[in-house]
């Protein structure tokens, strides 16, 4: 896992919380190592948000422990860990400047008022903010309200930084430029950052790792990269990046490949994985650019099987453009993605295509059991 | 200058009072407006009247003081019938001009007891006129749960045994019984001002030194009545007819003449001077004075009215208890005379600096 | 064209006019009339039966006589003084109100600020009186629980109107209170007690400077209503009371002497803008924020 030869910066072990009937938080066990940045990667209601906020104190967990830089935080109220968090919608306080904002965790520290307001300053300006100490925080824009909100926590040093989706209430444009900036304040600083969000793209972008959650566990915990080229389980391969689902049966078990059959007596190849049988039900993942287009087979790479379909729609996005295509016989709806040579650009609704891709490079799952 | 919107406006507003006014004054001959005491108008009497005139009676309660200040604010209207004591007529005519002579010749006189029909002559006339006619009478002294203690006179009230345990009013009756138990008739002094003033300075400070024998100053009979029956108090000033009712329903509780004298009030008829339906105020007072119905409104007041012959319809119990308190007859009770106008801005002083004494 | 333009103007004039007509209307034939003749008769002196002159002498005796100063400024102190209570004793209502409480338990609680004002304020509190006088209730229930051997009188004392005002103010500290404690983020207390805050430096840095326009409305609303109030300092303080609406009523009514009363009644409204005044400055709030709140 993470942890290298240092104590890790956090670490959690079989952590569990239970609301009335509903297990929020099952078990989970993990470490991140100092200086990274974690990343919990779920939808909503996965119970990332009780985990962070077990690990910041404000709620208590019904079993197992979290230790801070080494140290049982249990009993440790949540004004006195060396966590802080940032929260949602950054919580910052209106009734006081950005300056006092900042030094509010000072002064609770009893830190002299010259010097606090002497550190507050030197912090907003290593987060580009100088001399934005006496306006109000209603002034500032989105991105620099994100960072007088990180800049409060920082001044206090802590071991770790919790981010409870702070991106999320920006526009999309602000968005990916505060990922950006995230990640250079973060490499800036050292702090080992936790960072909850339900936004795959934002997970990959900023992390080092990824714990992908789902119904109070981790359903794999990885680099970005491992989530998107091995998931292990067919959520993550479902949840992480864009992918086509293919739910089928499996035909034949050949090595590590499986041959299956979706609907309509189409069938394909992919690399299985985990314990698939003959007749069981699976569902394949295959990523748009794994596949190739093509007019015609002849366009295709040799040794791959060549399916066929026809075009429904072409969505132009630039370096993301993709097509959506029919597959002949099984009426199934893919996504693949369009090569960036522009060769595509007078494709038309309705026309034939070709495409084909390398079975290893698609994947194949036992069926999940279907979820309440 | 008046704008036109004003002018609209104000007409507007005009308009309303007089559609809200009209129905109102159609009907005033039918409706007899009092504005008077407590048990002073009884239902059963009410509707009797009604049921020979066919004029409504509509009651308003009030005290002395009230009923000056409302037809003071109105100059003189709202109301059809007052009922202010006698003393307290004269200055408030000369004063506010509220109430309008009586016409002796519209109201049966020989209904009422000569004697107090004299008194109020003597009272409530101004420049030649009459603005009074004597309705009821009765006597404020003292009373006690012999249970607890025994008083004589209205200085026994400050008795160190009886601190917290008795009460007054914080009204001018009681500046006067205590003027009068320091061996001096106030009454005798109404002409001189700066005698006046010394004395009530003096009674002032006899009050605020006894001050912490008050439980409090009541507002209306029932807060004493109330205090007394429950214990709380022992010892009070209080008027005759409650004294009695105490007696009647715990013979432990006594009403005295005090030895400085009890002090006799008498309630009258007063004409506002904007009332409305004059002949329907004079056929009440006619109604009335006669002695079966004044025996009526005397058994529901506990006291004595002015009606001639009404004293022998009386209650029994009652007059049995008059006679107890009243061995010598009305020998050694004062009347108040007319107040002159100005010398309850002295006694407003000396009260206001009893309130606030320690 | 610019006629029609000018007619427009001038029909939507006329319409608003003539929807804040009636509360203009109200507004000065019932209150601003009123004062405007309270005003002059409190600059008038009576010299003689139905004779009199221009002069300040209302005012002097006010001043000259140490009886209704000390009446006047004990009731502004005792007013602070509920004021304060009541916001003490409403905070953490509405706190729980706000912030702890959920759905019914919320609306309960609010009922039972409410209940007092389903009585009148007379009944209310001849209420309290039964309740405290000395053959009362309460103390029945002292002696009962071995607390004191007799019963004990427990009206007619200060701290009995303070209780009584307390009361009877509750309700009106905590429907502005509740209004500024919902609108404060969850997150800022978290935040706060995120960054090292501890209960009392989180209420005092961000809890109260959050809330305070809805306490300066709160209080103003509560000094007002207290300075003003004539029954249950009257009733409850008895012959101690000495509240300076008990002397405007006395001088108007018993004494027949408006113009005293008069020159009483606007130096209570020359108090009650001064102290809303001082507690706008002192807090340093805007008149018109906090009026939105209360």
């Amino acid at each position: 896992m993470a942890a290298t030869g240092a104590t890790p910066d956090l670490q959690v072990r079989s952590l569990s919380k239970r609301f009335a009937t509903h297990l929020a938080v099952d078990a989970l066990s993990f470490s991140v190592a100092r200086g990274s940045f974690f990343s919990i990667l779920g939808p909503s209601g996965c119970g990332k948000t009780t985990l962070l906020r077990m690990i910041a104190g404000f709620i208590q967990p019904d079993g197992g422990d979290i230790a801070i830089g080494g140290r049982d935080l249990a009993q440790v109220a949540p004004n006195r860990r060396p966590v802080n968090m940032v929260f949602q919608h950054l919580a910052l306080f209106p009734m006081m400047s950005v300056a006092q904002n900042v030094a509010f965790g000072l002064a609770r520290r009893g830190v002299g008022r010259a010097e606090r307001l002497r550190r507050a300053e030197a912090m907003l300006e290593r987060v580009g903010l100088a001399g934005a100490g006496g306006k109000r925080t209603d002034e500032l824009s989105g991105g620099q309200r994100q960072r007088v909100a990180i800049a409060r926590s920082l001044v206090l040093e802590p071991t770790l930084l919790l981010l409870d989706e702070p991106l999320g209430a920006l526009d999309l444009k602000l968005r990916e430029h505060m990922k950006v900036e995230l990640k250079q304040l973060q490499s800036a600083f050292g702090t080992t950052f936790v960072y909850i969000t339900h936004d795959q793209s934002e997970a990959l972008v900023l992390s080092d790792h990824v714990g992908v959650m789902n119904h109070g566990r981790f359903e794999q915990l990885g680099t970005p990269q491992e989530l998107y080229y091995s998931p292990a389980t067919s959520f993550v391969a479902d949840f992480v990046g864009a992918n086509n689902r293919l739910a089928g049966k499996a035909l034949s078990v050949a090595g590590s490949l499986v041959e299956l059959d979706t609907s309509g007596g189409w069938v394909v190849r992919a690399r299985g994985h985990g314990a698939i049988a003959a007749g069981a039900a699976v569902e394949a993942f295959i990523r748009p650019e794994a596949a190739m287009l093509g007019r015609t087979p002849a366009e295709l790479p040799a040794g791959q099987t060549v399916h066929s379909g026809e075009v429904i729609s072409v969505l132009f996005d630039g370096a993301n453009s993709v097509v959506l295509l029919r597959e002949s016989r099984s009426r199934l709806q893919l996504r693949i993605a369009l090569p960036q040579t522009g060769a595509y650009s007078d494709l038309q609704v309705g026309a034939p295509i070709c495409f084909s891709f390398d079975p290893e490079r698609a994947i194949c799952f036992p069926a999940r059991a279907a979820h309440a | 200058m008046i704008s036109s919107s004003a002018r609209c406006a104000l007409m507007v507003f005009l308009a309303l009072g007089l559609l809200a006014g009209t129905p109102a004054r159609a009907d005033a001959a039918k409706v007899l407006r009092i504005i008077t005491w407590a048990d002073y108008v009884p239902a059963e009497v009410v509707a009797q009247f009604r049921k020979e005139t066919g004029i409504q009676v509509e009651v308003t309660l009030s005290n002395n003081e009230e009923m000056i200040s409302k037809l003071r604010a109105t100059g003189g209207a709202g109301f059809d019938l007052a009922q202010p004591s006698q003393d307290r007529i004269l200055g408030a005519q000369q004063e506010f001009g509220i109430y309008k002579p009586l016409d002796t010749s519209k109201v049966r006189l020989d209904e009422f007891v000569p004697e107090l029909l004299a008194t109020v002559r003597t009272n409530a006339t101004l420049g030649g006129r009459l603005y009074g006619l004597p309705y009821v009478w009765g006597t404020e002294g003292l009373v006690y749960n012999s249970k607890r203690t025994r008083i004589s006179d209205y200085q026994d009230l400050c008795k160190p045994e009886l601190r917290g345990r008795t009460a007054v009013r914080l009204k001018r009756p009681t500046l006067m019984a205590f003027a009068l138990a320091s061996g001096t008739n106030p009454f005798a002094l109404y002409g001189d001002t700066k005698a006046y003033t010394a004395l009530m300075q003096q009674v002032g400070k006899t009050l605020a030194a006894c001050k912490a024998n008050f439980r409090f100053f009541y507002d209306n009979k029932d807060q004493l009545l109330n205090g007394m029956r429950a214990g709380e108090i022992y010892a009070a000033m209080m008027w005759d007819s409650g004294g009695w009712a105490l007696n009647r329903e715990n013979p432990d509780i006594k009403f005295i003449n005090p030895r400085s004298g009890a002090i006799a009030w008498m309630d009258t008829f007063a004409l506002p001077a904007r009332g409305r339906n004059d002949a329907g105020a004079y056929a009440w007072i006619n109604f009335v004075m006669r002695p079966e119905i004044a025996a009526k409104v005397a058994r529901s007041i506990g006291n004595f009215t002015a009606a001639r012959g009404a004293d022998q319809l009386m209650d029994p119990r009652i007059r049995a208890q008059f006679a107890a308190t009243f061995p010598d007859g009305l020998k050694n009770i004062k009347w108040y005379p007319a107040i002159p106008s100005g010398l309850e801005e002295i006694e407003g002083g000396v009260l206001d600096r009893v309130k606030a004494a320690d | 064209m610019p006629e029609t333009a000018v007619t427009a103007l001038w029909y939507r004039r006329l319409v608003l006019a003539l929807l804040l007509a009636p509360a203009l209307l109200w507004l000065f034939a019932l209150i601003i009339l009123p004062h405007l003749d309270l005003a002059l008769l409190s600059f008038r002196e009576r010299v003689a039966p139905r004779q009199y002159v221009v002069s300040l002498a209302q005012y002097r005796t006010f001043f000259g006589e140490p009886l209704y100063w000390h009446v006047f400024v004990r009731t502004a102190l005792l007013s602070a003084l509920a004021t304060a209570l009541t916001l003490l004793v409403a905070f953490p209502i509405a706190w729980i109100i706000a912030k702890l409480a959920r759905g019914r338990m919320s609306a309960l609680l609010f009922v039972v600020c409410l209940i007092p004002f389903w009585v009148s304020e007379t009944v209310r509190t001849l209420g309290w009186m039964i309740l405290l006088r000395e053959s009362g209730v309460l103390p029945a229930l002292l002696v009962h629980l071995g607390i004191t051997r007799q019963p004990v009188e427990l009206l007619y004392h200060d701290a009995t109107i303070l209780v009584g005002l307390v009361y009877t103010s509750l309700l009106f500290m905590v429907v502005p209170l509740v209004g500024s404690l919902e609108s404060l983020d969850n997150a800022l207390i978290e935040a706060a007690y995120d960054l090292g805050g501890k209960g009392w430096s989180i209420l005092r840095e961000i809890v109260i400077p959050h809330a305070a326009p809805g306490i300066t409305a709160g209080c103003i609303v509560v000094f007002m209503l207290t300075l003003g109030n004539y029954l249950t300092p009257t009733l409850l303080g008895g012959k101690n009371s000495q509240w300076f609406t008990e002397q405007i009523y006395t001088q108007f009514i018993t004494r027949f002497n408006w113009e005293q009363g008069a020159a009483f009644g606007f130096l209570l409204l020359a108090l009650s803008t001064a102290m809303v005044w001082l507690g706008l400055k002192i807090s340093g709030q805007r008149f018109s924020d906090v009026m939105r709140r209360a």
